[in-house]
């Protein structure tokens, strides 16, 4: 079978998403965005660390969620990039006194250029295929990230210490809320642009490549320069999420950037809603507080015992928080008549 | 905000003045820092429950069971030991999370027995900013012992390098013409451990005629066996883990090398590593110990191993006496609860940074005889002391005096 062929018979892997039930609508966006500027002014310093890390995580699922959900590509390995933003980050911190603002475009443009040439050889790969090669490159990080050759840089097995910022001109607020502020800065920055990228000419090019590759290139569209530019955004929202990451945790290890976390990230992403961005957010929170709530139920079976929520949000909901918000939106509609 | 968070510490100051005012002398003695009470200290911990290292959080449970029992008995001082455990997956930024849940949302006393080196690195400067201690850490690195810039951070079992100075100590005295070679994992345990042994031969490091790796994701290291055979080398240290260990033995035996084989304290346990791969290639191995081993019959009668056995039979019957794990967490938590018991009655995290800094011949029931827990002011390394043992049977003999790793020495 030609590689044609077998992608004309291949059934779309991801379900075309139309693009406007991709995004919120103006006012639920405000109301939220309001819910995430007033909630920190209310609550423990702890909790305000959790809604960072929420963020982060959520930036992170977003940047998956613009890669499958809207180009269709598959990737377990957002991991990796993950590691190497966080990386870039922690070294430019501590090895190059950089401030910690500056580091992460920085760490968003290698993490791009990483993606960008990753995308090239994924190229040749889709669907399952992909989501293997991928894979190799998220088992293959933390054991770069010990080598010796770097380690003089990335601190080798111990990893790196990275010191927290504080809240600049004299700002009367916790070190905490002002990294809260100032990832909530860049997440609804970088949550906009994400947004327009889909609704402009690229993003329809990407969902065009989505939806059937061999008409898209009929219609025109570079197909590979744009698969590989979804790889690319991806990485490297995915490497700014790392270097907050890093910055908020105030750690880097090999440890902390393992298959697993790529593999929360895709189930963050399922969860939420494959090609909903909002649910992004969702995702992150399922996958940082369903744990928590797991391991009280019981510790022991802690893993069981998240696997049994999960199986039950994907059984009851399949298409994630996407589909909740829908079936609240037509009850709000229902009540308004 | 700013303005709320004053008058809260306004407010606060002010109970805590008129407390104390109103207590006078004969409450003078009682002082307490969050997380303690007259009836209540709260102890918090986190452990790797899921995750690639999941087989330690044995740890955790058995800790747990052992202040179950000490509640049980009336608690100490009259204060239940409220033990607050969580998991964090081997993950350092999900160990931030969960030591940040302790110490902001919990407010425990003190963080006790966090396991893990990338984890305890992790925390390391949280805790010390917040000034809570991180009492005996659950790793072998050496950098926990490092008054000087981490006055709340403090370490328990023997470091790699400590141990690693030990076997160096005997290669020199009694093979002084050994040719080394040494398989080593390639992670902070390894590398801390190479180190170690490096430091302890000195001048005479050049006796390590070779040095393989391995990365636990391998299936198995016979290559790395074979290779190191090849070099010609009589003594093969093995730094490994249990499951590498055991592979180590056996094929050694497979290839019939018959190199001085040293494996490390981390995988000497009889029922995880030598009877897995087999009595019969085991003979001869040298190892060091700290800790009684619970499948060991010459400890059947020992005083201290009997309370751990009777503890096991009451408090945590699903407790395995085979598992080295067991034995660890049952003499770390006897010395969280000796120290606690030295506070008295002043519970403020200085106090108990000062009381687990004045240590002085404290032996739990189920380390060998002879080894003590020492600390001070300048020495946050509790246990320093091993015992070179030999395997021979079915089981370990020691032999020799109780030596200590100390770096001066």
């Amino acid at each position: 079978m030609s590689a044609v062929e077998d992608v004309v018979t291949e059934a779309p892997a991801v379900e075309a998403v139309p693009k406007r039930a991709m995004t919120l609508g103006f006012g639920t966006s405000l109301v939220m965005l309001a819910l995430l500027l007033l909630v920190p002014l209310f609550v423990k310093n702890f909790i305000i660390f959790q809604l960072t890390m929420l963020l982060i995580y959520g930036l992170a699922v977003l940047a998956l969620n613009i890669l499958t959900g809207g180009s269709g590509q598959f990737s377990l390995g957002q991991s990796a990039f993950y590691a190497v933003g966080a990386y870039t980050s922690a070294i430019l911190m501590e090895h190059a006194d950089m401030n910690y603002a500056l580091t992460l475009p920085i760490a968003g443009i290698i993490c791009f250029a990483f993606g960008f040439l990753f995308g090239q050889p994924a190229l040749r790969l889709s669907g399952v295929y992909l989501a293997l090669a991928t894979f190799a490159l998220a088992t293959a990080m933390p054991q770069l990230l010990k080598l010796g050759f770097f380690e003089h840089w990335t601190g080798g097995v111990q990893g790196l210490v990275v010191t927290k910022p504080d809240a600049p001109f004299g700002l009367p607020m916790s070190q905490d809320m002002w990294l809260y502020y100032f990832t909530l800065a860049i997440t609804v920055g970088i949550y906009v642009a994400s947004v327009n990228l889909l609704r402009s000419r690229s993003g329809r090019a990407f969902m065009a490549i989505r939806d059937n590759e061999i008409a898209a290139s009929a219609m025109g569209v570079d197909v590979a320069l744009y698969k590989t530019l979804a790889f690319g955004v991806s990485a490297g929202i995915t490497g700014v999420a790392g270097g907050l990451g890093a910055i908020a945790v105030q750690f880097v290890a090999p440890d902390g950037y393992t298959i697993t976390l790529a593999i929360s990230l895709f189930l963050g992403m399922v969860v939420g809603g494959v090609g909903w961005l909002p649910g992004s957010i969702v995702g992150s929170a399922f996958i940082i507080f369903v744990p928590n709530i797991a391991e009280g139920i019981s510790k022991g079976l802690s893993g069981a015992v998240f696997g049994v929520l999960l199986f039950l949000v994907i059984f009851l909901v399949p298409h994630g928080a996407r589909q909740v918000a829908m079936v609240a939106q037509q009850l709000i509609g229902k009540l308004k008549k | 905000m700013l303005f709320r968070q004053q008058s809260r510490i306004a407010a606060l100051a002010t109970a805590v003045i008129t407390f104390a005012a109103m207590s006078g002398s004969a409450l003078a003695q009682k002082k307490y820092d969050t997380g303690a009470t007259d009836t209540e200290v709260k102890i918090g911990n986190i452990m790797p429950y899921s995750g690639p290292a999941s087989a330690y959080g044995v740890i955790g449970k058995t800790e747990e069971a052992y202040f179950k029992m000490i509640n049980a008995q009336g608690g100490i001082n009259g204060r239940k030991i409220n033990f607050v455990t969580y998991d964090d997956g081997y993950s350092p930024p999900k160990a931030v999370e969960q030591a940040r849940k302790l110490v902001e949302s919990d407010e425990v006393l003190v963080v006790f027995n966090p396991l893990g080196t990338p984890s305890n690195t992790a925390i390391q400067k949280y805790l010390n900013a917040k000034k809570v201690p991180q009492l005996f850490v659950a790793t072998g690195a050496t950098k926990w012992n490092d008054p000087k810039d981490f006055p709340w951070t403090m370490g328990w079992q023997p470091s790699y390098q400590s141990e690693a100075h030990i076997y160096a100590k005997y290669l020199k005295k009694e093979k002084p013409d050994a040719k080394i070679a040494v398989l080593y994992q390639n992670d902070d345990f390894g590398k801390d451990y190479l180190k170690g042994l490096k430091d302890g031969l000195g001048a005479k490091a050049s006796m390590i005629i070779a040095e393989e790796s391995y990365e636990t994701a391998e299936p198995t290291i016979d290559n790395h066996i074979v290779k190191l055979k090849a070099t010609g080398a009589d003594v093969f240290i093995s730094i490994t883990t249990p499951k590498f260990a055991a592979q180590a033995i056996k094929k050694i035996a497979e290839i019939s090398w018959q190199p001085l084989h040293i494996v490390s304290n981390v995988s000497a346990s009889v029922g995880g590593v030598i009877k897995p791969a087999g009595f019969e290639n085991s003979q001869g191995i040298l190892s060091a110990a700290y800790a009684k081993d619970g499948a060991d019959p010459q400890w059947d009668n020992d005083p201290g191993m009997k309370k751990f056995f009777a503890f096991l039979e009451k408090f945590y019957p699903e407790g395995n006496k085979l598992d080295g794990s067991v034995v660890y967490g049952y003499g770390a938590a006897q010395t969280m609860a000796k120290v606690i018991e030295m506070c008295g009655d002043d519970l403020t995290r200085a106090n108990v940074m000062k009381q687990a800094a004045s240590l002085k011949d404290f032996a739990p029931d189920t380390l060998l005889p002879g080894v003590k827990i020492n600390t001070s002011a300048t020495d946050f390394a509790p246990i320093e002391q091993l015992q070179m043992m030999r395997f021979k049977g079915e089981k370990w003999d020691l032999f020799g005096d109780i030596i200590s790793g100390e770096l001066s020495n």
